[in-house]
């Protein structure tokens, strides 16, 4: 494996620091269409650093799964970005990283369920269940869909599958149905509208705020920095596919960067702002639509495979 | 040759000993000493074969090579940690006598299974093995439940010695004896023929194994049979159906494309049915039995795949295929056993296996509790862990196949990434529930307390096992050599090829990764704790809302948790649910129970009413049946001499 420090340390300089960027830009786009003002676009970094310097309240049911919940989040969300590219090449690849990127991604979720349910709350439960279901229908079309990317780039990488090297992918069908799938995808593991609501104040509606009722203070941060940090990364992995990474690092890639998962995020803010929730009992349905989307992507690679 | 022996030598003595004896104690030191001194002596030349020291052959009809030693570790290893948690479990249980006497016995007709070179002495191991793990199914033989579960195991065990017979006594007629060097050489057979003993290997061995629709007597048995026998069973008994189809593909010569798709297929639909199963129950053993199933799918998979490879000439296929499977043969004895050992040391300190009893285990039971944990990540599949890498290389393997194949075979591995993919889903979704409801939270029946951490000999071997899980998770290239040597074992054909090589590089960057993964969670963690010390930090009660007093009855259950998804396939799962408003139930019964088994035994019996009206229970007329057949089957012989 080929090592080179700079844009390995701009990498992980890009995964650790700017997340929180992009949810603030999500909240100005969803305050323009409300016809407010809204918080500035720094919010989530001011609010990550007052629960880094708060306290913590712990449940008397609560084991130690609930403090050590937090931390396994972050470093595998962390761990997974290391394998996708974002400027240039990743920083670790090898054949196979799409299966692990995935796994990574589910022991987050593995982490986060088992933590809802360590303090025996029913909300909580309620919480656990449902991201449990929908996690399982999302990774049927995650998983189709890397199957589809490896079968039409002949990879098995995501740093080879992100940066086409014979032919450029935008405009192909293939690629426009996947970025669809993927974004589907996006809007349900990252809990976005019409999935989840990030911002309901009901808690017998929500999916992934319930799950964190009992957290508080540094543990509460470090959620949901993870939670922005997941986020990145899916919005990365989506605008790839009509917008590769260039071959070779280069300044300019930082740029392009942030402009196409800026334009993500007012993209996601839009259709926040478009659009209600789903009852929670269409949600599987929504999520097989999208998996019947990706095999028609299938069927499209297979026959011009064929032919 | 000679450890090997002496290893059948001890088990049977310490299994006719403990038979023999009176005083509970000397039984229990007699079977579990025979059994641990058998494992170690057995464990000894397996473990020199697999070093590559060269197979092991007699004069007798047994013998260990590679594929067997394989098999033989996994079998002697789990069974010698049984052994030692039984030390702990059996004590103030009853059924001594039953217990102690075909512990050994099942332990030792699994060891001569996998090294029998000889058709017959196979079908009586086999035989031997099943009744052994007959009686210990039935052990606790007062409730109807476990005699219910008994009957069907030894039913569905019988059916599939049937289609063994059936396949051994064809060789026997085209090899003129039952050597199993005399089978190899028979390749190869004509097609139809080849099909007909693949299908029957595969119907015997796969019942054996668990392969959905022969799954059925599983979930039934799994959970009668005391906690560490069904560990042994669970974890590796059903691993002798998945050797006795790999022996049985030596037999058959080259196969053609459809063994690998009928494996393939009958892996999918092993891997997806048995979790949604498993989600839907609600006893805890039960649960674990279906997971089997599943897993069994996974390995199925893996051999399906390996076919195909060897049908289509790639060799890359027919090696991912085969060392994923093989690997996760392993695992799954590690994480399945470490599974039912601590499900066992819950239902001993708690007296029940209804997981909506449970809850908040894991503060009065941390070392069960944690290695638990550990084991359900690693049956996820999950990163760090053993899990991973197996389910791994069998990805891999079906992503390369579906970019070098087409047509069925591109289809059918497409459909085992995405089967493996949502059966693995499915499958943190049902760990979850099940180390959720049962070890956080608080205890939802009050009645049940005094929950004490289980003995040493009991956490000891649940230790080890969670240990393997990870280093097997963080080293896999310390079993690579041997899988890789397998395979070449199983088709000497089989050419290695640069871009093995390659896959296998990845492998030792996975482990880098594993590790900067744990050392990123161990520094967070104290950074985390460093940052908290000044702070304040308080207790309270679990936030519900603004209700000020919740009970602990108010918890999600296992029944609630799986509820979504039960209604997502009730048209496939059909659940019985009864609900009132302040109680909801919600059964399942098994798809091929219910509408194949159930109905094919129906009419069975409504054919054979006739024979049942002749019945008059005396000696003489079983004993004129007996001598009748004998003369029909003389004159048979005599007239068409097949």
């Amino acid at each position: 494996m080929e090592f080179s420090a700079l844009p390995f340390i701009i990498h992980i300089f890009i995964l650790a620091i700017t997340p929180p960027f992009f949810l603030g830009i999500i909240a100005k786009t969803k305050a323009f269409f409300a016809g407010r003002k809204g918080p500035p676009l720094l919010q989530v970094y001011y609010d990550l650093i007052k629960l880094f310097r708060k306290g913590a309240v712990y449940s008397k049911t609560a084991s130690p799964l609930l403090k050590v919940a937090p931390v396994i989040i972050v470093a595998t969300t962390f761990v997974a970005g290391l394998l996708l590219p974002i400027t240039g090449k990743a920083p670790f690849h090898f054949e196979g990283d799409l299966i692990l990127f995935a796994y990574l991604l589910a022991l987050a979720r593995f982490a986060i369920i088992l933590a809802a349910l360590d303090v025996g709350s029913s909300f909580e439960g309620m919480g656990a269940s449902r991201e449990a279901t929908f996690g399982a229908f999302s990774e049927l079309a995650f998983f189709l869909g890397l199957v589809v990317l490896a079968v039409t780039t002949n990879a098995l990488s995501l740093n080879a599958i992100f940066q086409w090297e014979s032919v450029h992918p935008t405009l192909k069908p293939v690629f426009l149905l996947l970025f669809f799938s993927f974004f589907l995808i996006l809007l349900t593991e990252n809990s976005r509208i019409p999935i989840d609501d990030p911002n309901t104040h009901l808690e017998l509606t929500m999916i992934h705020e319930v799950m964190v009722l009992d957290y508080s203070g540094p543990d509460l941060g470090l959620i949901l920095y993870s939670a922005s940090m997941k986020l990145f990364l899916f919005m990365a992995l989506t605008t790839s596919l009509l917008w590769p990474q260039p071959m070779e690092w280069e300044w300019i890639s930082i740029g392009t960067l942030f402009l196409k998962i800026a334009g993500m995020a007012v993209a996601i803010g839009i259709v926040e702002s478009a659009n209600a929730r789903l009852r929670l009992i269409k949600i599987p349905q929504f999520l097989i639509a999208n998996f019947v989307v990706t095999v028609f992507a299938l069927l499209v690679t297979v026959f011009n495979k064929g032919t | 040759m000679i450890f090997l022996i002496s290893s059948f030598l001890f088990l049977l003595i310490g299994s006719l000993l403990s038979f023999l004896c009176r005083c509970e104690e000397t039984k229990k030191w007699m079977a579990l000493g025979g059994v641990m001194v058998g494992s170690v002596t057995g464990l000894i030349p397996a473990v020199f074969v697999l070093a590559g020291k060269g197979p092991l052959s007699s004069s007798l009809p047994i013998g260990l090579d590679l594929l067997s030693a394989f098999f033989l570790i996994a079998i002697l290893f789990v069974s010698l940690l049984t052994a030692l948690y039984s030390w702990g479990y059996l004590k103030g249980e009853p059924h001594m006598t039953v217990y102690c006497t075909f512990f050994p016995l099942l332990v030792g007709a699994m060891e001569a299974v996998v090294v029998a070179r000889d058709g017959f002495l196979f079908l009586i191991c086999w035989e031997v093995m099943s009744l052994a793990s007959f009686f210990l199914v039935t052990a606790e033989h007062e409730t109807p439940k476990v005699r219910h579960a008994g009957w069907i195991y030894l039913i569905a065990t019988h059916l599939a010695t049937a289609f063994l017979m059936a396949f051994f006594v064809i060789l026997f007629k085209k090899a003129g004896s039952f050597a199993f060097d005399d089978f190899v050489r028979l390749s190869p057979l004509s097609a139809s023929l080849s099909g007909i003993l693949f299908l029957a290997a595969l119907i015997g061995f796969g019942t054996k194994a668990g392969i959905f629709p022969f799954h059925v007597w599983l979930p039934h048995a799994h959970p009668a049979a005391p906690s560490p026998i069904s560990a042994l069973m669970s974890g590796v008994m059903i691993k002798t159906g998945i050797y006795g189809i790999l022996r049985a593909f030596t037999f058959l010569g080259p196969p053609p494309l459809w063994w690998g798709e009928t494996l393939i297929v009958a892996g999918i639909f092993s891997a997806v049915l048995g979790v949604l199963y498993a989600l839907m129950q609600h006893d805890l053993k039960r649960l674990l039995a279906y997971h089997s199933v599943e897993n069994i799918g996974i390995i199925v998979i893996g051999i399906g795949l390996g076919f195909i490879g060897r049908t289509l000439h790639n060799p890359i296929l027919q090696l991912l295929g085969f060392t994923g499977a093989l690997f996760h043969v392993w695992n799954h004895a590690i994480f399945k056993g470490l599974l039912f050992l601590g499900a066992g040391s819950v239902v001993h300190a708690t007296h029940t296996r209804a997981i909506d009893r449970l809850g908040g285990l894991l503060k009065k039971m941390p070392v069960t509790g944690t290695t638990f944990l550990i084991a359900s990540a690693a049956i996820c599949g999950l990163p760090p862990l053993n899990g991973f890498i197996s389910e791994w290389l069998i990805y891999v393997g079906l992503f390369r196949a579906s970019q070098s194949l087409s047509q069925l075979p591109l289809f059918l591995s497409v459909a085992g990434v995405v089967g493996i993919a949502f059966a693995g889903g499915l499958a943190i979704a049902c760990f979850t529930k099940v180390f959720g409801v049962v070890f956080l939270g608080e205890p939802r029946d009050p009645t049940i307390d005094g929950v004490k951490e289980s003995s040493l000999s009991m956490r000891v071997p649940m230790g080890i096992l969670a240990l393997l899980c990870i280093g097997l998770g963080l080293y896999p290239q310390f079993v690579l050599p041997v899988l890789i040597s397998i395979c070449q074992q199983l088709d000497p054909s089989l050419l290695l090829t640069s871009a093995l090589n390659e896959t296998f590089s990845s492998l030792s960057t996975i482990s880098i990764i594993f590790v900067m993964l744990l050392i990123l969670i161990a520094s967070l963690l104290i950074f985390c704790r460093f940052q908290l010390k000044s702070k304040i930090i308080r207790k309270a009660l679990t936030w519900d809302c603004g209700y000020a007093l919740p009970s602990s009855r108010m918890q999600y259950t296992a029944a609630s948790f799986g509820e979504p998804i039960g209604t997502f396939f009730r048209v496939l799962l059909k659940p019985i649910t009864s609900s009132r408003a302040d109680h909801f139930e919600e059964h399942v019964v098994d798809l091929s129970e219910r509408s194949f088994f159930a109905p094919l035994f129906q009419r069975a019996n409504r054919f054979l009413t006739f024979v049942r009206r002749q019945q008059r229970n005396r000696i003489q007329d079983y004993l004129m049946y007996i001598f009748m057949t004998l003369v029909i089957l003389l004159l048979w012989e005599v007239w068409f001499g097949i």
